[in-house]
């Protein structure tokens, strides 16, 4: 069966548009409430949904998200539980679902009954902030078994490995827009041009571009260079401060970074 | 760019398991510290900093009385306590930031539990004109001020950390937040044989002196090895460092004192190797201390500095080999072994180094008596005074 990653990049290029993906926690406020913004998002116009496995300790996050992981825990969410989540999101949207987690969730849960379970729910990709391209080992074997693709990311600092990781990547390739951790930022000091062309050069596979992207302005901007855009923390931000009663307020919001793209 | 199934690794431990963003910044490293690490001038000017600046070598002890009190081995305590700043940590980061200044680093980031390798760290700063920021959970922040006041007066930054436990493993969350965020000017002083590779190796490097002059101390004083080391172990630094020289000598019994606070049949302890699973977690394939979902325990010991929920990835193969043995000491028997150190020999030991105490007042007595055990008592108990009379129920207030 052919990823529905790869579907969806297809049909975007087919129809000449930027791909639109966010980020959310699972279990923030609580999983119904999860259920309910993932299809608001895709209805709004999200091309690609993550849905964050929360950790005890996401070194890779900024204060939103780590609070949303605290948040999802102490309601007791679980992994099992967020299956059962994708199972259910299943039956209502073929758009391509992620997961974004530490590796630990998985190699603590077993590699291969992680991506057992990733298939028999229907995840379609992994992006795992933890385990660099030379560790990728640790998951590939299985990944692949089953059919998921592990995301690989490329940063500002990663240099002359780019070409080497953006030439051997499925899905899209994660590029994350600047030093630091997830979370919006007001300005972003990479140089662009430079990052890109040599990570376009060199792709295997569609390019997007995520960390600190907040508003339809910058999503439109940072879209020049790329496939794509993946918006997290302001995402967040909406359920932090609306929780259940956030839907709407997320649908409209994507539907804002839609209509810029 | 090869895979990275062999480097960095004890066995199936260690590996580099951190984000893209510091990826080149770990490589940086590593070939930075390959090249130094038997450099002639590098060693040479590292050498004259133990010795002029740190006070090495520190000096083999005879503990008579603890000896004629237990029965059984002849007991030699090696006083780290005696280096500059109070404990082991100086000898890594003199490394470190000796290597921080030849690869240009003009900022200097660490993670502190007790305090004594934030101590360590902001006085080798000072030394060196380095700016300095350590990452302090704010639990224990308020165990140790003494020390906090001690890194402020020295000139570096303290940065309490609120998340989490508010202890260890939340303080080296934060510094490698920094560090991800900083990582052209930034280098990471990680304090303990943990982390990504080659933190667990380079800190051995520079710990392993311990062991070294152990070793040659015994040799001239009694003409033979030990025949038992006793260490205790929170990341592991100071237990590497003793151990290491002697992973060969397969006569040497070595022994690791984890932290069991309130008991490891409680929820509130920090035993890794006897309670932990195999985890991926700051940077490293260890052991850890988690849940059947991969979270990370909440941990707990008197000792701030023992406090942390994973070891260092050479323990844990050490133990999977049954090279070293780790046993378990209660919040109860180190602060027994606090009061029975200073009382018997003079010497208060930091509550870390009392669990290592109080092992060997358990192995001696069984040991025959033209045997040596040597204690690795790696810090001063200065710091622990107040924490040590709240736990005897005593309050302590200076006017």
């Amino acid at each position: 069966m052919k990823n529905r990653i790869d579907i969806c990049f297809e049909k975007l290029k087919s129809e000449g548009k930027k791909a639109l993906i966010t980020f959310i926690t699972a279990g923030d406020p609580d999983l119904e409430t999860t259920k309910k913004l993932v299809l608001k998002k895709l209805e709004n116009g999200a091309d690609i949904v993550e849905l964050g496995v929360p950790f005890s300790d996401p070194i890779a996050e900024g204060p939103t998200i780590q609070k949303a992981s605290l948040r999802s825990l102490n309601n007791g969410t679980n992994l099992d539980q967020i299956f059962a989540l994708v199972s259910e999101l299943r039956k209502e949207t073929d758009a391509p679902l992620l997961l974004m987690m530490y590796i630990n969730t998985a190699f603590r849960y077993g590699t291969e009954r992680f991506f057992t379970n990733c298939k028999a729910s229907g995840i379609d990709g992994v992006i795992i902030p933890d385990l660099p391209f030379e560790e990728r080992e640790e998951v590939e074997g299985m990944s692949d078994k089953y059919g998921v693709y592990n995301i690989n990311l490329v940063a500002p600092t990663s240099h002359d490995r780019v070409k080497t990781i953006a030439s051997q990547s499925k899905g899209f390739l994660y590029c994350v827009s600047s030093v630091g951790v997830t979370g919006t930022r007001s300005s972003f000091s990479t140089d662009f041009d430079e990052f890109f062309s040599l990570i376009n050069s060199s792709a295997s596979c569609p390019a997007c571009v995520g960390f600190g992207i907040s508003n339809p302005e910058q999503a439109k901007k940072m879209s020049g260079y790329c496939d794509g855009v993946i918006v997290g923390s302001a995402i967040v931000n909406i359920v932090a401060e609306y929780g259940k009663e956030s839907i709407d307020k997320v649908g409209e919001f994507v539907n804002s970074l839609k209509e810029a793209l | 760019m090869s895979s990275n199934s062999n480097k960095g690794r004890f066995g199936e431990f260690g590996g580099q398991y951190v984000p893209e963003t510091v990826m080149n910044a770990v490589l940086e490293l590593e070939a930075a510290y390959n090249k130094f690490k038997d450099d002639e001038n590098f060693k040479r000017e590292l050498t004259a900093l133990y010795k002029e600046y740190a006070g090495r070598p520190s000096l083999l002890y005879f503990a008579e009385k603890m000896t004629n009190d237990l029965g059984g081995a002849k007991i030699f305590i090696k006083r780290e306590d005696l280096n500059h700043t109070g404990s082991h940590k100086i000898n890594n980061v003199l490394g470190q930031i000796l290597l921080a200044k030849k690869m240009g680093k003009k900022r200097i980031i660490a993670e502190t539990g007790a305090g004594q390798h934030g101590v360590a760290t902001a006085t080798v700063c000072a030394l060196f004109g380095l700016e300095c920021e350590v990452y302090m959970g704010a639990e224990d922040m308020r165990r140790q001020s003494l020390n906090v006041y001690r890194m402020n007066l020295l000139g570096a930054k303290v940065t309490g950390v609120s998340s989490g436990t508010s202890t260890l493993k939340d303080a080296i969350n934060e510094a490698m937040r920094d560090w991800c965020t900083n990582i052209e000017t930034t280098f990471y002083c990680i304090g303990s044989v943990m982390g990504p590779h080659p933190y667990p190796e380079m800190v051995r490097h520079f710990q392993k002196i311990i062991g070294e002059e152990i070793k040659s101390q015994l040799k001239e004083s009694e003409g033979k090895l030990p025949d038992c080391v006793v260490a205790c172990v929170g990341g592991g630094s100071n237990a590497m460092g003793a151990f290491y020289d002697f992973i060969d000598d397969k006569s040497v019994r070595l022994v690791g004192a984890e932290a069991a606070g309130r008991g490891v049949d409680t929820t509130e302890h920090a035993a890794t190797i006897t309670k932990g699973s195999l985890g991926i977690f700051h940077g490293m394939k260890s052991l850890f201390l988690q849940n059947e979902y991969g979270q990370i325990d909440p941990v707990y010991s008197i000792s701030a500095g023992l406090d942390y929920p994973g070891i260092g990835p050479e323990h844990a193969y050490l133990n999977s080999i049954g090279r070293a043995e780790y046993v378990d000491i209660t919040d109860e028997e180190a602060v027994c072994a606090f009061e029975y150190l200073s009382k018997t020999e003079g010497i208060i030991p930091a509550i870390e180094s009392a669990h290592a105490v109080a092992a060997a007042i358990k192995i001696a007595p069984t040991m025959p008596t033209d045997s040596i055990l040597v204690i690795n008592l790696s810090g001063r108990g200065d710091k622990d005074v107040y924490s040590i009379a709240r736990y005897r129920g005593v309050d302590l207030v200076e006017e």
